[in-house]
């Protein structure tokens, strides 16, 4: 369990009672690495048209110091990403399923089974290089926010699975 | 049942003077645009405009026509089948049950003619929507008394019937609130001030009229819409929900259907604070479109009042939602520093039922979500509220940006508050989902056809052919024939389709 400040719900006692809660679980770690990898190959294109830029009208010095600048921010870029991406968790509850998420901000998202109106299994290009794909719970409320990023393939089949089978068994009208 | 000219096989056509009302709608603009190419002709500008303009009337007309040709409906059992279009063909089956409000619409034009477009609004769809233009008035009514009657298990009768009034508003208060609005402020603010600059320089006031005529003339048709679209306004209590009727040139008359609700809000503007007037919105589910993205489902927002006093308001409120409403408690003092122009308004609560949150800067705005109807609970933490120990907790409902805001409650309070909602929620779902079955099974065709226990009891079992009790019987492994004959007690207090075994 997380402590409390990251906002996770507490289960409640009947649930505890009866082992329905499950473990928190996080995405790939592969997630933030490609994210991370992401920042870098834009960094070091974006680093070295400047240098180039620089360096051609003020001089080789202030190429460099202008490339140095941007790998810098580029870092920090990263180290956000980094951090963003390593933030997300999940855990299937009995009803519903809890989603975290956020650094700066911090959301967490209770969603229902049964109000799950259909699930959304995507793969982007880059996603699917790394093997990884997001699964996303679609309710009938647009800010319901149920996403679930760098899910391994087999896991993300599974959840899909599960969630539609939930849905189905729990549904409730609008 | 509805008097329309009778195509073949128990299709209905629409009124045949459908074309003419749907150019009528447009005769406003047609005729002016025909006045100003006269006007052009005589000041010798060519002629060629005015046949433009009467080319283009009477390809409308012919448009319109083809377009009534091409249309028919029926009710074909528990469905509503409308089918339209000549080059594209458009067949809509729209199942009874499944309707979830009917609107009667009547523009200027189909008002002179004693006409009625008929709306159908269906759950969870923004597309498959059905509507027929025109109807009679009569027979547009009868329509949707039967389609709402099959829905709510009425009497035709009984749902056009037993309206008792719930809130009006009279003209000159619609006048004064849309008076007091910013919009006008801004519109008479500008009319002055080019006055005031045409008193002073005409040269230049001139030239300012010109170049803000047209954002003029938009800002007073937008007042102009209010005042339309809020006369005359009524709400009464019908069988299946809340009607209202209002519309000064064109009558709306539509429903507000039990249980639909997602949410209602009341909003308290700055300018109306001073007469101590507010007004009410809905958001129902089946009416309004997706967003682009297609997230979210269709979900309208309908004025439940345009403007009325905190006294109607609670009425309505009350009626809509049944019971009293919660506690209402304010965050703690250090929100203050978080949300300094919205402090003095947040407060929030909830009961069993219902969440209440208040939110807003200048408008007072109260938002009043069914629990049984939100779609999820959210926690939300930026980082100055995480500074202060405070979070948000958001009970999102269907739609966009549907949802009541418990803003600013201190991290205990918000982690029990979603502990606590998503546990009210679930069981006022689950005591809903028990209470109240979403659509009643049809008698006839629930069941698959086979062996049933006798509904008479006088043998074991008896065959079901899906639609009726068959004379077939069968005792012991053996069959026989028995006719059915129920007495009229039986018949009120046995089932007449089986129940699965």
């Amino acid at each position: 369990m997380v402590t409390m400040t990251t906002g996770s719900v507490p289960p409640s006692e009947a649930e505890i009672a009866e082992g329905l809660t499950s473990d928190w679980h996080t995405p790939s770690t592969r997630l933030w690495k490609l994210r991370v990898a992401q920042v870098g190959v834009v960094t070091v294109i974006i680093a070295g048209l400047t240098g180039l830029s620089f360096g051609i009208k003020h001089g080789i010095d202030a190429g460099i110091i202008a490339s140095l600048v941007v790998v810098a921010v580029g870092g920090a870029v990263s180290w956000f990403v980094r951090r963003r991406f390593r933030a997300w968790k999940y855990q299937e509850r009995h009803e519903d399923l809890v989603v975290t998420r956020g650094v700066m901000v911090r959301r967490m998202s209770v969603v229902p089974y049964g109000r799950m109106q259909f699930v959304e299994l995507t793969a982007g290009p880059f996603e699917r290089i790394v093997k990884l794909s997001t699964v996303k719970l679609h309710t009938a409320a647009a800010a319901s926010d149920a996403r679930i990023p760098g899910l391994e393939g087999a896991e993300a089949t599974r959840l899909r699975d599960r969630l539609t089978e939930l849905g189905e068994s729990k549904a409730a009208g609008l | 049942m509805i008097e329309t000219p009778a195509a073949t096989d128990g299709w209905l056509r629409l009124h045949p003077l459908s074309p003419v009302t749907r150019v009528g709608r447009l005769a406003p603009a047609l005729a002016i645009w025909f006045v100003l190419s006269v006007s052009h002709h005589e000041s010798s500008q060519g002629s060629g405009e005015i046949y433009f303009v009467l080319g283009l009337t009477v390809l409308l007309c012919i448009f319109g026509f083809v377009h009534w040709l091409v249309t028919r409906w029926k009710i074909d059992g528990d469905t509503l089948r409308i089918e339209t279009g000549l080059v594209r063909r458009d067949s809509r089956r729209l199942p009874l049950a499944r309707i979830q409000a009917v609107d009667i619409v009547r523009p200027f034009s189909a008002r002179i003619l004693g006409l009625s477009e008929v709306r159908m609004r269906l759950a969870g769809s923004g597309s498959t929507d059905g509507k027929l233009a025109y109807l009679p008035d009569l027979a547009a009514r009868e329509l949707r008394a039967f389609l709402l009657a099959g829905h709510h298990d009425l009497t035709p009768e009984a749902a056009e019937a037993a309206e008792h009034p719930l809130a009006a508003v009279t003209t000159q208060r619609l006048a004064a609130s849309i008076l007091f609005s910013w919009l006008s402020v801004i519109l008479i603010g500008a009319i002055v001030t080019l006055l005031v600059i045409d008193d002073l320089t005409p040269k230049t006031g001139a030239k300012a009229v010109g170049i803000l005529f047209i954002y003029l003339l938009s800002l007073a048709s937008a007042l102009w819409r209010r005042l339309s679209a809020g006369y005359h306004f009524v709400a009464v209590e019908a069988p299946e929900g809340v009607r209202i009727r209002r519309g000064l040139l064109q009558t709306v008359s539509e429903t507000i259907p039990n249980g639909r609700i997602q949410a209602v809000r009341r909003v308290e503007p700055f300018l109306w604070r001073p007469f101590g007037w507010c007004r009410l919105e809905v958001d129902i589910a089946g009416s309004g479109t997706r967003n682009q993205r297609g997230e979210g489902s269709p979900v309208g927002r309908k004025s439940l009042l345009p403007v009325g006093t905190h006294q109607d308001a609670w009425h309505l409120v009350s009626r809509l939602l049944g019971g009293p409403t919660p506690e209402l408690t304010p965050p703690p003092h250090r929100a203050l520093f978080k949300a300094p122009l919205s402090y003095h308004f947040l407060e929030s609560g909830h009961d069993t039922t219902h969440a209440v949150c208040v939110t807003g800067r200048f408008s007072r705005i109260t938002a009043w979500v069914p629990l049984e109807k939100s779609q999820s609970i959210r926690r939300v933490q930026g980082p100055v509220q995480r500074k202060m120990g405070l979070a948000s907790v958001h009970v999102d409902a269907a739609g966009r940006r549907v949802r009541a805001e418990f803003r600013d409650r201190t991290v205990a309070e918000a982690d029990v508050l979603v502990a606590e909602l998503t546990d009210l929620s679930r069981a006022a779902r689950t005591r809903h989902g028990d209470a109240t079955p979403e659509r009643p099974l049809p008698v006839a065709g629930t069941a698959p056809s086979g062996w049933y226990p006798d509904p008479t009891g006088r043998h074991e079992s008896r065959y079901w052919n899906q639609e009726k009790w068959t004379d077939q019987v069968s005792n012991g492994g053996g069959t026989a024939v028995d006719p059915l004959q129920l007495s009229s007690a039986q018949l009120s207090s046995t089932q007449l389709s089986p129940s699965p075994r």
